[in-house]
């Protein structure tokens, strides 16, 4: 299984794009040439130099120093986001799943009213009341997506529930604890994969988005999208300051989207020998 | 000889999908008042066209439905009464399941010695004992004809017959009396229905096991039953206590059937006779 996804070049590309960023983020502080608070007053929109790889913004802090330091809430506040929706959507599907019922009912019923909300709006609405903060839009991420992997994940769960081997499973007695992490997890993490790889690239669109939109990380913390926000001030006179944080996002948001098709694929036993 | 399994008066409904009015709680019968009995190391055929309900019957039998009336003995206990943990466990281990689909009945991320080892799993949690699970793997393996190298193969990497035959030995690890077959060989080509069927009367003589075969294929049921039960409708239509005195069945369903199997013997050139003594005689 995972030597199907090693020997795939794409899986190994976005891996390894997704992978050393993370790396990047975590050693920033010994990475990065310069401080990015710094500023450079005289130095601002410089040119690519020694001293500044990537040049430098309207306060001239070091854009490259910025990048680094930017990894950390845009990737990793997307990958807490995505693994809080994850449990909870698995836990609440598989519940609803397997047991059918008076549970399942409730479950649904709740998700239908969570989903019937346009996301966008509800996060900006729980921002609204609870302040602008980043653990806001953490958490109102979290709070409008759980009902969609939910349903996906109680659709998949139901789908192998009336499976032969869940039946035999059920028949000899095998607690529904075993039957529910060794059959029904293994089963459903196909789509888990497919789906969570899918959703980081949606949270770190999310995080960027609204920390562009002033409402996220705030300044002068380093941030994808809240540097592409400083950068849209001077669009017109100094456009190759956008490209940068834009060009990072595309592709982290690209090599986790690419990533969970390899996963798909790679995790599909069928599809190995064809 | 003891009565190992007795069905009284089971009855079972679904409610319906296609409902005429919104809200409504119609629900269509699927078994209409079942009663049945298995004696110990019997072979009892279950037969019916399909949509009669055989699988619904099957899956009340193995615990895995409980009905809305009647009521279930097996060992001459109740098996959806109350019970406490441990004689839960035990009577789960009287009765074992062969499917009909065994691409379906196999978790395709399994290796063959993981899907035999749940079984085992289960059964030492209900018996309390340690089980070498690698050599008893082995010996199942053996004993429904293959080879102990089949044990890291996964489910897709075998043939049909195979892979029913791993399901067999899957169903035999928690040792069970009693194995239902539930349309087990239908799904198999002739020559290898033979071979399965062979097998398991092999079994049969050497574990003192019972069955209860379903089928909806007359032939394989004169080939290994005893006793044979028509089906029609979620009811038992005609019971025949004698398989060798098969055709002097009387409902007129039962004789359809008999009837349907015979006129494909004639169509393949064989004289009525001789087809019918193929099959019933075997
Ligand atoms: N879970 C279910 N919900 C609703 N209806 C069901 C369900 N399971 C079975 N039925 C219905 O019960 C009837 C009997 O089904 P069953 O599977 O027992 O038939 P069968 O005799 O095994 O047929 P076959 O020979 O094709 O396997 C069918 O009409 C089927 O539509
Ligand atoms: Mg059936």
């Amino acid at each position: 299984m995972l030597q199907q996804l090693f020997r795939s070049p794409m899986a190994l590309l976005c891996m390894g794009i997704i992978f050393i960023t993370a790396l990047l983020g975590i050693f920033a502080p010994w990475v990065a040439p310069n401080d990015p608070y710094a500023n450079d007053i005289l130095n601002k929109f410089a040119g690519p130099s020694w001293q500044y790889p990537l040049g430098t913004d309207q306060l001239g802090r070091c854009v490259f120093s910025r990048m680094l330091f930017g990894i950390r809430p845009t990737l990793f506040l997307s990958l807490l986001t995505m693994l809080g929706t994850i449990g909870i959507g698995v836990v609440m599907g598989i519940t609803a799943g397997y047991f059918r019922g008076t549970v399942d009912e409730i479950i649904m019923r709740v998700v239908d009213v969570m989903l019937s909300f346009p996301s966008q709006i509800i996060i900006l609405a729980v921002v609204a009341l609870l302040g602008v903060d980043i653990r806001n839009v953490v958490l109102a991420s979290i709070f409008i997506k759980w009902a969609w992997y939910a349903r996906m994940i109680r659709t998949a769960t139901i789908k192998y529930t009336s499976m032969n081997f869940v039946l035999f499973s059920r028949s000899i007695g095998s607690g529904n604890f075993f039957i529910l992490t060794r059959h029904m997890l293994p089963c459903i993490a196909a789509e888990l994969a497919v789906l969570a790889s899918l959703d980081t690239g949606w949270a770190i669109l999310n995080i960027s988005t609204l920390s562009f939109l002033g409402l996220g990380v705030q300044a002068p913390t380093p941030e994808w999208g809240a540097m592409l926000n400083e950068a849209k001030n001077v669009m017109v006179s100094n456009p190759e300051q956008m490209i940068v944080p834009g060009l990072a996002v595309v592709v982290l948001v690209g090599a986790c989207n690419m990533l969970g098709d390899c996963l798909r694929d790679a995790l599909d036993p069928k599809a190995v020998r064809q | 000889m003891s009565t190992l399994l007795e069905a009284h008066n089971i009855r079972v409904s679904f409610k319906k999908e296609n409902q005429t009015r919104l809200f409504g709680k119609e629900r269509q019968q699927v078994l209409r008042g079942i009663s049945l009995h298995l004696e110990e190391g019997e072979c009892l055929g279950i037969i019916g066209e399909s949509g009669s309900g055989k699988s619904t019957l099957g899956r009340v039998l193995s615990g895995l439905l409980r009905p809305e009336e009647g009521t279930i003995t097996l060992d001459g206990q109740d098996l959806y009464g109350h019970h406490t943990r441990a004689e839960a466990r035990a009577l789960r281990h009287m009765l074992s399941v062969v499917f009909q689909d065994y691409t379906s009945s196999t978790n395709p991320r399994f290796r063959v010695s993981s899907i035999i080892g749940e079984s085992l799993r289960a059964l030492e949690h209900a018996t309390g004992e340690r089980i070498d699970r690698k050599r008893r793997v082995a010996e199942l393996l053996e004993q429904v004809g293959l080879p102990e190298s089949f044990a890291i193969r996964y489910p897709h990497e075998l043939s049909g017959g195979q892979l029913q035959r791993v399901c067999i030995a899957r169903a035999l690890a928690i040792r069970p009396r009693i194995i239902l077959l539930d349309e087990a060989i239908s799904s198999l080509d002739a020559s290898t229905q033979v071979q399965v069927m062979d097998l398991l009367a092999a079994l049969r003589r050497e574990l003192s096991l019972s069955y209860l075969f379903i089928t909806h294929d007359l032939t394989s049921i004169t080939y290994l039953c005893d006793r044979v039960v028509f089906m029609n409708q979620g009811e038992i239509v005609e019971q025949v206590d004698d398989i060798t005195k098969i055709a002097s069945i009387t409902s007129p369903y039962a004789r359809q059937l008999l009837e349907a199997v015979m006129g494909i013997g004639c169509e393949h050139g064989s004289g009525q006779e001789q087809a019918s003594d193929e099959a019933w005689v075997a």
